[in-house]
């Protein structure tokens, strides 16, 4: 439906109109203040929550995981890959635990089924990499957070 | 003339040319930081101090960029247009005065490169022959996007130089005369003396509603925002430079920032006193301590500062304008150009008239 407003006789002319609309770009222009954020001095502050590259959690400098398989199990893009091990003191422990993050959708469904606080995601956000790399346990257990 | 004549003149059209060609650069830094801030964002602040040298990075990736040239077009009409719409952009400026003349006792240099006695006339002529680039690139792109974009500027150019051409028959009226020197000389009289305040005789006071239509009329004949249709980038995605790419692309952009000086040469020749100086200078160059011919080219020099920062107000106004107003739909554009635009100016000429009559102005 086109709706028409009434318009007074000097504002048909449209030129003190126009001149209106100027000063309010100008006003934009020189006032306003910019909202751009120049990204590697300046960086956006995220939430605590926010979920990004994983990490083991390790105390004593012993990783809290026990290879219960339950993160596997959650995972719904499947790309965690663990191999359960037992220490000497029959401790199960993962051998090897990978996370292929390009499948990764950071749901962190993981984070919320461990029973033993063991995976985690930090705030980390910037992972561009050169090649495509799966995540090996060495590189998760850089204690990347403080959750 | 003799060899010195000659060699002053080609020294004007090179030295104007050069000018000319570092507009497109300038003005793409100018428009991009601009329309940015006016936005609320940065822009490009990283090439060099403030973001200055933005367009050199960019003017290398135009030229590196593959050349490409699709199937379905004519080839031959398609290589051309680039051309075709660049050169006459560059012709229009050679009539439009920058300063006035300086006498070095055995010769007089005039700061134009052509004083045709047909000057007004000659620059709407070449202005004119733009649109046959358009209509060529829209056409040989064989797209239909791109043919759009042709017909819609073709039809608003055609629409607005009568009213454009009518708008300008006031100012030929009060200063009988197309000559553009003389008529950027015949502006510096007194319209009005003020008390101390003396308003000069530039067009914009003797015709204020012609040039609102003619500053109107140039904004469509460039194709600039409001009226931009031809591009339109939400309707026809780019309009008749769709087709294109790398520097022949660059071409048809350099012409447009081109064909807007131009634009704002003219609109400050025969409204804004062409190189007339800006209230002011004249005071600070009684002031400066030199004599006889030293005064005569800082006198010039002032000139030339006074275009060229008229030009500039009127470039940036392009800019300004272009993050003010959105663009027009098609039929209010034809309204606005048949309906508006043109019974105006004829009212104008009728009422000119009757003040030369009256001998008002």
């Amino acid at each position: 439906m086109l709706i028409q407003s009434k318009k007074s006789f000097l504002q048909r002319f449209y030129v003190v109109e126009v001149l209106k609309g100027l000063m309010i770009t100008m006003r934009n222009m020189l006032f306003t203040k910019k909202v751009t954020i120049q990204y590697p001095e300046q960086r956006r502050e995220y939430s605590q929550r926010y979920r990004g590259m994983h990490y083991i959690k390790a105390t004593n400098g012993v990783e809290n995981c026990t290879a219960c398989m339950l993160c596997p199990t959650i995972c719904p893009a499947e790309c965690i890959h663990i191999e359960a091990g037992e220490r000497p003191d029959k401790e199960k422990y993962p051998v090897r635990f990978e996370i292929d993050v390009l499948r990764c959708c950071f749901c962190g469904m993981c984070e919320e089924a461990c029973p033993k606080d063991a995976i985690k995601l930090s705030t980390i956000y910037e992972m561009s990499q050169e090649s495509r790399e799966v995540y090996t346990k060495d590189y998760l257990l850089e204690q990347r957070g403080s959750k | 003339m003799d060899m010195i004549d000659w060699a002053i003149t080609v020294a004007k059209a090179l030295v104007v040319f050069l000018v000319l060609f570092q507009v497109a650069p300038i003005m793409a830094w100018v428009e991009r930081r601009g329309s940015a801030l006016m936005q609320n964002r940065l822009g490009p602040n990283r090439v060099g101090p403030l973001g200055l040298l933005q367009s050199l990075p960019d003017g290398i990736k135009f030229l590196f960029k593959e050349d490409l040239v699709p199937q379905h077009v004519n080839k031959f009409y398609f290589l051309l247009a680039p051309i075709v719409t660049l050169v006459p952009a560059f012709m229009t400026f050679a009539a439009i005065p920058f300063g006035s003349s300086i006498d070095l006792g055995d010769r007089v240099i005039h700061f134009q490169v052509a004083d045709l006695n047909v000057g007004l006339l000659y620059v709407f002529s070449i202005a004119s022959l733009g649109v046959y680039g358009i209509i060529m690139a829209g056409w040989s792109s064989n797209n239909k996007y791109a043919l759009l974009g042709s017909l819609r500027s073709s039809a608003q150019m055609i629409s607005y130089e009568l009213s454009m051409g009518l708008s300008i028959v006031g100012i030929l009226m009060i200063f009988s005369s197309v000559k553009l020197g003389d008529i950027a000389r015949m502006q510096g009289e007194t319209l009005l003396q003020l008390g101390p305040l003396a308003i000069p005789k530039w067009g914009i006071f003797v015709q204020p509603l012609g040039f609102l239509i003619f500053l109107t009329a140039t904004y469509a004949e460039t194709n600039r925002l409001p009226f931009d249709l031809p591009e339109g980038e939400s309707e026809i995605v780019a309009g008749y430079h769709l087709e294109y790419g790398a520097m022949k692309f660059a071409l048809f952009m350099m012409a447009e920032y081109v064909n807007m000086t131009t634009a704002s040469g003219m609109v400050a020749t025969l409204y804004f006193g062409g190189w007339q100086l800006l209230p002011g200078m004249g005071w600070v160059l009684t002031q400066l301590p030199l004599e006889g011919l030293q005064l005569e080219w800082a006198r010039v020099g002032f000139e030339i500062l006074s275009f060229f920062l008229k030009v500039a107000f009127l470039m940036w106004l392009y800019v300004w304008v272009r993050w003010t107003l959105p663009r027009f739909r098609y039929d209010q554009l034809m309204d606005l150009g048949w309906k508006v635009m043109l019974p105006l100016s004829l009212v104008n000429i009728f009422v000119t008239g009757v003040l030369i009559y009256y001998g008002v102005i």
